[in-house]
């Protein structure tokens, strides 16, 4: 008898109603999970944001059937948001692209092309193009390089890629090499670093729930790293107050015990003011203050500030829009930057004046020796201290009401919550992300809450720390191994272009003498000999004279005008979609019309891809496909499971993906496009005696490749990155380091990521089975430290400041720093050492300077170097803001970088006539539920389906207003385009009171584009080049805008729109441009 | 009702989820690892309208669905900070109930519908007929039929990975542990005890929802703490199993059934007498 038959089941068995064992189909019998019956599970990290979460990818019969959160990971525990939660489909859906396409100049459609022509052409393109625009010299100088090749991409990549795309296209002489890096975190760059001597964030993500207090502004955490913010909840579990300071009412904001409405754009007012708070009431962590900041530092006489010249700095030209900054320097030391603009004082410090550069910004006579002079009673005028007192002390309670719209018991709840959080026992965390970078005075931002965490004793200490939150897997990997034009592996600056220089004049001038970047030389010289191997020697200067030369700023949007104006012909786009994630989007797709080749490398048919076919002005018919020249080749690229290689998360941890299967088609990985692109065009100039050819010919190009495609071996290229001695064995650190020529380094701060010949950032010990710090998950860099200045956390003589927040301390009886992390300062030089007055290099910081990157060991209140635009963080209004600026006659930041072209007209603000035409604040930002600019969401069914269409939010009082409906159409307008979005209004987007009038705010996410299954306008339709000096980053997060019902007109009659509104405002080519 | 749950258990305990909505962010991983993992299709690319919510609410092609809720309420614990107004954002994942007693289990007539070892509710579909009496039955309107295929489909609270001693995807995923997956008595237990906190912090408007094994459907093995009404977030007050008074009915039937053959016995001898 069958008992599988139901009834006889029901009738004989116990499940006499028919409900359960008994109803059991054979089917259901025989279901078992996929992750239980796959042939393996490959460890992996998640390829969307920065956060880094762990992967298990669960293969069966050579294809994922599944992906899902590692809970080994002690960042991650097993979760992934929604993106992490799509990767599976992201990685197999039918959708992807597998195949190469070829569109050619003045083709109406894609036409199919294989694989190794494509690679074959696109080698001759490169091979011409760089002959047709070789540029041996500019003004008499040498440059040896090529300006008409540029490429944009990285930040999605592997580090290795990132080498390679680095270290061949440097080679070849392009310096316009560039990555979203440029776009989003530039500025942290600039204002981490120069603060602490580090560009990356000080802490890591798990440390959060130490914290006391965590004050998030310029970023929405929950929405943009939703798994990171686990540990905000842990905070607030055990007791911490959570503020989210920002324009609109997030899912942060849900969350959060304290919501703070905001005017985009004014941040720098409301941290100047608390820092008025702090140092007005006393409440700063004076012993930290003292010892570790140059607050005791004495300034020279001839400095003048924001508060003497009503918004300017003392130096300032306005012919050359920029400062002399020797008047900024210290008394009796001058003292070079760990970041920032390395090379201001090149001039003086190097012999012979500083040519050719547009960011000139002058120098100082005195050289880069002695001690600055300091007043530890803090009682000096002259003081950094009260310079810093005096700086702020117009930022009052009031101001904050009429600059930001914040009214004043609000205000001072957050100064209550983050004093009474700092201090011996407790600590407060900043956390921002690109809500502070992207202005016009983006590193400002930065350095303004750099300050304030500096006076609260918050920095190199447990829950304390400033989380700078990084929205790419590698976005920091592509800084730190930078494809950036202005910098070498390791944030070594890529030298300018000088009269005669050699590789010891560029040291002298760009490398301070003290702390560790005092040992650049062994840094940038090991770099060499990694590129050039055999062929670089002390006698030919480590061939230094092989590296092209900078002459300016070669940024992404310096590129784009560029490509106007028929200077970049051919274009690489390896990952990155500026069609729809760049500013001004329609100048980028105007540019790359007028190049004559471009090669992207993507999943899917992105804007950037099809432009010359579908986009915006072929519909509004400024461009006619016919009449396009530009050559376009499409390569899929494979994903992340495809390929092995290392991703560097926001807090500069290096793991290790494995790959899971071979990609399918013509996808193949980024590494193996350089690499062989780089091969290919070895052989075709194999022979060539052309001295430019020399670089390339001599690189150390020979990695081992593996499989049916011949993919070079990730492993090989990481082992490069770390280094190896003149007997070839692994670097165990940065210390190993030599000038001489005997050790070879792709990129000295990961030196120790291969040390005894392991994959370091491979180490997986589960997070379960280590303390918080998790030590052997990973490898961070620096030398596997997890919290930076980490010297900080104890007292000056090495104790800890309090039992609650011990981390790292001096064992008296060892002799040696020891805690729970790897301390990050030497670790026998005891708290009661001091420097000899002829210390030089290291020996130069003392037993009590936790800074070790800077040049006098000191946490920057005051930045005497480095910053172009000032050295206090001072309140500009965005370059298109509708209010004038309060605090200053200054309106914009005189030394912002702004580009004068017909189709980046900017827009009157203030009091300025015209100004009302475009009234509304505008700021752009991220959805949970998409990606950057849409090229890894948008196309993905899943996440297309949470947020399909592009939309606008705005408050109620806007609505009526303007008589926007709920869910209808609404078109924005500035003097750039004009984009149609649905409107949502919502209580979440606070109309804000201030200066006696009612300030509206827009809101608008920057995802959307034409392309895929997510769809509407980019938000980057409206946005303007202007950019923060130090950085090059755009302002996209305030601008101003009008807004109206209904939807934008289509074809011609859109620019005729724009037009008129241009006319009705004034606007010309000289709005808004004034120094 | 004849079945008894206790039973059908055999040697395992009853799983089921507690879902937090005071910690939940509303990222809807949840939504998509759900798809991911039980291959249940996109469900349509429309602008709602409805605060950050396009999937409306759960169906054959939703299985977790977060709703968004914006109110001009203060939260609890948290300072009033939008201008001089009150604002709160409510975010909660709803999900199948796998009720005690469950009507879409009573009602299917193919037994395609059956309770599992785990004491959760399941659709095979192999064996659905694609009746659709399920759908009307259940009270808190999750099941649905799928367009293209015509069967049911639901929450199965992943089981094929309870089977391999996984918990489900969503609450594997959730980034905040928002929603919690276990064994039911200890959930309902740290309910009661997540409750206190929350209530504690000033948030008083909350409350538990779907644990007490005495309402309408005899609780629920989908327990949630809610910040607010249940109507707020798109579910019944005071869910009653709508199969709830089928053995009464049934009583009646008989009674009338009885009381029509005695009065038509009664006819019969009453006209035979004539």
């Amino acid at each position: 008898m069958d008992l599988r038959w139901p009834l006889l089941r029901q009738l004989t068995g116990g499940d006499r109603t028919g409900r359960g064992p008994a109803a059991k189909s054979a089917r259901t019998e025989a279901l078992r999970a996929r992750t239980s019956t796959a042939d393996r599970v490959v460890k992996s990290v998640c390829p969307y944001c920065a956060v880094g979460c762990a992967q298990n990818v669960y293969v069966r019969d050579e294809r994922v059937v599944q992906i899902e959160g590692d809970p080994d990971s002690p960042i991650s525990r097993g979760r992934l948001c929604p993106k992490g939660a799509a990767s599976l489909q992201l990685t197999t859906d039918a959708g992807r692209r597998q195949e190469v396409l070829y569109r050619p100049p003045g083709g109406a459609d894609w036409q199919p092309l294989d694989l190794d022509t494509a690679m074959d052409m696109i080698a001759d393109r490169v091979i011409a193009t760089r002959r047709e625009t070789w540029e041996q010299e500019r003004d008499g100088m040498r440059t040896a390089r090529t300006m008409g090749i540029a490429s944009l991409g990285g930040a999605t990549l592997d580090n290795e890629e990132n080498y390679l795309i680095k270290k061949m296209l440097t080679a070849l002489g392009v310096v316009q090499i560039e990555n979203q890096a440029r776009v989003c975190h530039s500025s942290t760059v600039v204002g981490l670093g120069t603060s602490f001597g580090r560009g990356g964030a000080t802490t890591f993500l798990q440390d959060l729930q130490h914290s006391d207090c965590v004050l998030i502004q310029g970023s929405n955490f929950a929405e943009a790293h939703p798994v990171g913010f686990q540990w905000v909840m842990e905070a607030k579990a055990r007791g911490a107050v959570v503020i989210h300071v920002d324009p609109r009412f997030t899912r942060t904001s849900a969350l959060a015990d304290l919501h703070v409405p905001i005017r985009a754009g004014s941040d720098v007012a409301f941290l100047g003011a608390i820092v008025n708070h702090v140092l007005e009431n006393e409440l700063y962590f004076r012993e930290y203050v003292v010892n570790y900041t140059n607050a005791a530092t004495i300034l020279r006489e001839d400095y003048r500030g924001a508060e003497d010249l009503d918004g300017l700095f003392s130096g300032f030209d306005p012919g050359s829009r920029a400062y002399d900054v020797g008047s900024w320097q210290y008394e009796g030391m001058t003292a070079a930057p760990a970041s920032g603009a390395r090379d201001q004082q090149y001039g003086q410090r190097g012999g012979g004046a500083p040519p050719g550069r547009t960011e000139v910004q002058g120098g100082t006579g005195v050289p880069l020796e002695g001690r600055p002079e300091r007043d530890e009673t803090l009682r000096h005028p002259r003081c950094v201290l009260q310079v810093l007192r005096r700086h702020y002390a117009r930022y009052t309670p009031e101001m904050v009401e009429r600059v930001c719209g914040v009214p004043r018991h609000l205000f001072e709840e957050v100064c209550r919550h983050l004093t009474e959080n700092s201090g011996p026992e407790r600590t407060a965390e900043f956390v921002y992300a690109v809500g502070w970078t992207q202005h016009s005075d983006g590193s400002q931002f930065i350095r303004a809450a750099s300050i304030l965490q500096l006076l609260l004793g918050n920095i190199g200490r447990p829950g304390g720390g400033i989380q700078a939150l990084r929205g790419h897997a590698s976005i920091q990997g592509s800084s730190d191994i930078p494809t950036l034009f202005n910098l070498l592996p390791g944030y070594i600056p890529m030298p300018y272009a000088h009269e005669h220089e050699r590789l010891c004049d560029f040291l002298r001038g760009d490398a301070p003498q003290q702390g560790f970047w005092a040992n650049m030389p062994a840094y940038l010289t090991s770099l060499l000999k990694a590129w050039w191997g055999e062929a670089a020697r002390e006698d030919n200067d480590y061939r230094f004279g092989w590296l092209p030369r900078l002459t300016g700023s070669h940024s992404t949007y310096d590129t784009v005008i560029a490509q106007l104006e028929g200077t970049v012909k051919g274009y690489f786009l390896l990952g990155e979609n500026p069609a729809v994630g760049s500013a001004n989007a329609r100048m980028q797709r105007l540019g790359m019309a007028n190049l004559e080749w471009l090669v992207v490398r993507d999943f899917n048919l992105i804007e950037s891809a099809t432009w010359w076919q579908d986009g915006p002005e072929i519909e509004s018919g400024e461009l006619r496909t016919a009449d396009i020249g530009t050559e376009v080749f499409f390569l899929p690229a494979a994903c992340h499971t495809e390929k092995n290689g290392s991703f560097t998360n926001t807090n500069r941890l290096l793991q290790w993906h494995h790959q899971a299967v071979e990609p399918q088609g013509d996808a193949r990985s980024d590494l193996w496009f350089m690499y062989h692109l780089g091969r290919i065009i070895r052989e075709k100039l194999a022979g060539s005696q052309d001295p430019a050819d020399a670089p390339v010919l001599n690189l150390t190009w020979d990695y081992p490749v593996h499989g049916e495609t011949a993919e070079p071996s990730a492993e090989a290229v990481l082992a490069e990155i770390n280094g190896w001695d003149a007997q070839g064995r692994p670097l165990s650190g940065y210390g190993e380091l030599k000038d001489d020529g005997s050790t070879a380094c792709g990129c000295w701060i990961y030196c120790g990521v291969y040390a005894d010949g392991v994959n370091q950032a491979a180490r997986r010990k589960p997070g379960t089975e280590q303390d918080w710090i998790a030590a052997e998950w990973a490898w961070a860099w620096p030398a596997n430290r997890r919290v930076l200045y980490n010297r900080a956390s104890a007292r000056p003589d090495g104790s800890p400041w309090s039992e609650r927040k011990r981390l790292v301390w001096w064992d008296a009886g060892a002799g040696e720093w020891t805690g729970h992390d790897v301390p990050d300062f030497e670790a026998g030089k005891s708290p009661g050492y001091r420097p000899a007055p002829d210390a030089a290099g290291v020996d130069a910081l003392s037993g009590i300077d936790p800074f070790i990157m800077q040049a006098d060991g000191k946490g920057w209140l005051f930045a005497p170097a480095g910053v172009v635009d000032g050295p206090l963080p001072t309140h500009y209004e965005p370059q298109d803001s509708p209010v004038a600026n309060p605090l200053y006659g200054q309106q914009r930041n005189p030394v912002r970088k702004v580009y004068e072209h017909a189709d980046n007209r900017y827009q009157p603000s203030g009091n300025e006539p015209g100004a009302s035409v475009y009234p509304y604040v505008v700021t752009t930002y991220r959805l949970t539920e998409h990606f950057t600019a849409g090229g890894m969401s948008r196309f993905t069914p899943y996440l297309a389906e949470l947020q399909p269409e592009m939309f606008c939010e705005v408050s109620p009082a806007l609505a009526a207003e303007r008589g926007l409906v709920h869910g209808d159409w609404a078109t924005i307008v500035t003097a750039r385009n004009a984009i149609e979005a649905r409107v949502l209004v919502t209580d979440r987007m606070p109309s804000l009171h201030l200066d006696g009038r009612v300030l509206h705010q827009i809101g608008l996410p920057f995802h959307f584009g034409p392309n895929g299954l997510a769809k509407g306008d980019a938000a980057n339709e409206l946005s303007a080049i202007s950019l923060d000096p130090n950085s090059h980053i755009q302002e996209v997060k305030a601008l101003s805008a009008d807004i109206r019902p209904g939807r934008r007109p289509r074809g011609p009659a859109l620019p005729e729109l724009v037009r008129s509104y241009q006319q009705r405002a004034g606007v010309d080519a000289s709005t808004g441009m004034e120094a | 009702m004849a079945f008894d749950l206790e039973e059908q258990l055999d040697q395992s305990r009853r799983v089921g989820f507690f879902t937090d909505t005071s910690i939940c962010i509303g990222c809807k991983a949840c939504e998509v690892a759900c798809k991911e993992w039980n291959h249940v299709p996109d469900d349509g690319l429309d602008f709602t309208g409805w605060s950050y919510d396009n999937t409306v609410g759960l169906s054959a092609d939703t299985w977790r669905h977060v709703a968004f809720v914006e109110q001009r309420k203060p939260l609890g614990h948290q300072e009033s900070g939008v201008g001089d107004m009150d604002f709160r954002w409510l975010m909660a994942s709803d999900v199948c109930k796998h009720c005690t007693h469950a009507a879409c289990l009573d009602v299917c007539p193919t037994g395609s519908l059956f309770r599992t070892e785990f004491g959760t509710v399941v659709v095979q579909e192999d064996i659905c007929n694609g009746c659709g009496y399920c759908v009307p039955a259940c009270p808190f309107g999750v099941i649905g039929k799928r367009e293209e295929s015509g069967l049911a489909a639901k929450c199965t609270m992943c089981y094929d990975r309870l089977g391999a001693g996984e918990e489900p995807a969503c609450a594997k995923t959730c980034p905040t542990d928002s929603i919690q997956f276990g064994d039911l008595d200890e959930l309902r237990e740290r309910a009661e005890r997540r409750l206190d906190q929350v209530h504690a912090a000033g948030t008083t408007s909350a409350r538990l929802y779907g644990h007490d094994p005495n309402d309408g459907v005899g609780g629920t093995g989908a327990m949630f703490l809610l910040l607010d009404e249940p109507e707020v977030y798109g579910l019944p007050p005071d869910p009653v199993v709508t199969t709830r008074d089928l053995p009464s009915m049934w009583r009646h039937v008989g009674v009338a059934a009885l009381a029509l053959l005695a009065g038509v016995a009664a006819t019969a001898w009453y006209g035979g007498r004539k």
